[in-house]
């Protein structure tokens, strides 16, 4: 029954999706459009940290490095082959590949929370110093100049099977939005599998999951690796968006905002995530369009914030109050309906008596 | 021979460096559990006090040794008290305010000082000639401060009543404050003295590295992973850690180039970690402080 209730959200939430990617190119403006691709590939990011982190409860701080890889490998493999189909493939196959060797080494050493926090972070720091250092003629992978700080072009998409036909940025537009929704209700019913349940009994309890005997390395390795794939698609939309992959994709405030779009849509769901990238992006946006308030101040301002103040993010903390006013109305109207009775009673009993 | 000595120099300066640029993240690690995500700003507000202060007519040695350590300590005690102390035992909750801490100092700074500085400074010392090499004196130099300043860390840690306490709260908190000791002071002090040490190598390597708000971002990959492969102990974990990596990236870097350096860096701790998921002190050298 409660199960039902919520896929119907889900499915209610896939159809607004729809209803906005039919309508979003007749209202909004096409330069939006256009940047609204890179934000969709934005938010399939934020959207893989809420499944890893919010149900996983593993607290990847580096989950743009599987953002940046799978950007890159779209990059490369797209220019070296000159279709973007195969390229999208091997994006989530290099994202997914990356995780599972990192992965293997941090969970089967049984790397608690906060190292491994460290420990990813560190890679995608890594990963920037590394992709900075790669200007020159030698660092190529076949015909696709890794290009150091400039970055590398990023060929738009095209038609399966037909390299000629490059599609339109508001074609674009359309099969990132549908990847996104489809993204979501993957990761919502992914979380109500076997799988997803016992990922969330390890992340409320790792010893006791353990003790009922499910490998818990094996699944946080399984979810890690999903996580993964979705970043590294997240990655593939973003950098067609933009049109270029350059290193900042793996930098420090590329991998701050996504922990911070989770932190403020909340923990533990999956659509808040999506919507504070949207919101945040459209704030930071603005705000760059103006001198006065650095957009790094304002990003660290909200986290701390959050953190101090809304710890469970906005989705979470609007359900709670709901459902205090839920609970609030369900007590009154059974205490009106306990007077009702007892008021009929009393009648019944005065009816008797006379 | 002579090459063997200078690149024996080089291999050690790199050691140093990691040491020097970490050591502060491990005071606050070991003593408080809590990973300082600022502590890349904290080192580039080292720089920036020791750019402004010489700009301003300050002598450089005494904005590198005095002002700089003052200054990012005063700063840190500042932080503690307004955000950390409402967040001990939340270790997550810490390592996301206190990064929502490093990105608004680099908003704060690139607000007041611009997104680059246009003045530098130049290492104070000049070079040293090893037979046909020359080797920086300046490095030369740092190496000596690590040194020292190890030093003076273990001499506080094991001599001074401070250093006493400190280490009492460190192994048993309840127990030191049902002694009367006030946790929240000491907590106070460690992380004032952790962001001082971390303002002193941030000023010590501002003539080296050039200054930029974005700065941090350059040490605190290797920071983190030279402290969490040191694991707990304080010294002994940073001292071996940055030996061990510090070694190999020095190596790498000298058979290969930069490049690779930090990727045999990186691969070296990983691999570190999953022998040892708590660190070289986690493992061996239990004991040590």
């Amino acid at each position: 029954m409660r199960l039902s209730r919520d896929f119907r959200g889900t499915l209610v939430i896939a159809v607004c999706g729809l209803a906005f990617t039919l309508f979003a190119p007749e209202v909004l403006e096409f330069f939006t459009i256009i940047t609204l691709s890179q934000v969709i590939g934005l938010a399939i990011l934020a959207l893989s940290l809420a499944l890893v982190w919010g149900f996983g409860g593993i607290l990847c701080f580096g989950q743009t490095a599987f953002f940046g890889l799978g950007a890159y490998a779209y990059a490369v493999t797209a220019t070296n082959i000159g279709g973007s189909t195969g390229a999208i493939l091997m994006a989530i196959l290099v994202a997914a590949a990356f995780a599972a060797i990192l992965g293997y080494f941090i969970f089967y050493g049984r790397v608690s929370d906060v190292y491994l926090a460290i420990i990813t972070l560190t890679v995608a720091l890594i990963l920037y110093s590394l992709t900075r250092r790669t200007s020159g003629p030698e660092y190529k992978i076949g015909n696709a100049l890794l290009g150091g700080f400039n970055g590398t072009a990023a060929p738009p998409l095209n038609l399966p099977g037909d390299a000629g036909t490059v599609l339109f940025p508001e074609d674009t537009f359309y099969v990132a939005m549908i990847a996104l929704i489809l993204a979501y209700v993957f990761c919502c019913w992914l979380v109500r599998t076997h799988f997803g349940r016992v990922c969330i009994a390890i992340r409320e309890n790792e010893t006791r999951a353990e003790l009922l005997a499910y490998d818990i390395r094996l699944y946080k390795l399984g979810i890690f690796i999903i996580g993964a794939a979705l970043a590294g698609l997240g990655g593939v939309f973003f950098c067609v968006g933009v049109s270029r992959v350059t290193p900042d994709v793996f930098s420090l405030s590329q991998a701050a905002v996504a922990i911070i779009w989770v932190i403020v849509g909340g923990r533990g769901t999956l659509i808040g995530p999506i919507l504070a990238t949207f919101a945040l992006h459209y704030l930071t946006a603005s705000l760059g369009s103006q001198a006065l308030l650095n957009a790094n101040l304002v990003l660290g301002t909200v986290l701390i914030v959050f953190v101090l103040l809304v710890p469970k993010g906005v989705v979470p903390s609007i359900i709670d109050l709901a459902d205090i006013r839920r609970q609030r109305r369900v007590a009154r109207s059974r205490e009106r309906r306990l007077r009702l009775r007892r008021t009929r009673n009393g009648n019944e009993t005065a009816g008797v008596g006379k | 021979m002579d090459l063997v000595v200078s690149l024996a120099l080089q291999i050690l300066y790199g050691i140093a460096n990691l040491a020097l640029i970490s050591l502060g993240l491990a005071i606050i690690f070991g003593m408080m559990r809590v990973i300082n995500l600022a502590h890349g700003e904290f080192l580039m507000l080292g720089g920036y006090t020791v750019v402004i202060a010489t700009n301003n007519g300050v002598n450089i040695w005494i904005a590198m040794l005095v002002l700089a350590p003052l200054v990012v300590g005063v700063i840190g005690v500042v932080v503690e008290r307004l955000l950390i102390r409402w967040l001990y035992g939340r270790m997550i909750d810490t390592l996301l305010a206190t990064w929502g801490l490093s990105l608004l100092i680099i908003g704060l700074v690139t607000s007041i000082f611009g997104a680059s500085t246009a003045t530098t400074i130049s290492p104070p010392l000049g070079v040293i000639t090893i037979g046909s090499y020359t080797s920086s004196g300046y490095e030369m130099f740092l190496i000596v401060v690590t040194v020292l300043l190890l030093v003076a860390v273990y001499a506080t840690l094991k001599l001074t009543t401070l250093g006493l306490v400190a280490r009492g709260t460190m192994q048993n908190a309840e127990m030191s404050s049902a002694l009367g000791v006030s946790t929240s002071r000491i907590y106070m002090i460690t992380f004032g003295l952790g962001a001082a040490v971390t303002g002193l190598a941030g000023g010590l390597l501002a003539p080296i590295t050039g200054i930029l708000p974005t700065i941090g971002a350059v040490y605190i990959a290797k920071a983190f992973i030279t402290v969490i492969s040191g694991g707990m102990a304080i010294l002994a974990g940073t001292a071996t850690a940055s030996a061990l990596l510090g070694g190999v990236n020095g190596i790498v870097a000298f058979l290969t180039g930069p490049t690779l350096g930090e990727v045999a860096l990186l691969v070296t701790a990983i691999i570190l970690l999953r022998l040892m998921p708590r660190g070289i002190t986690g493992t061996l050298f239990r004991k040590s402080l």
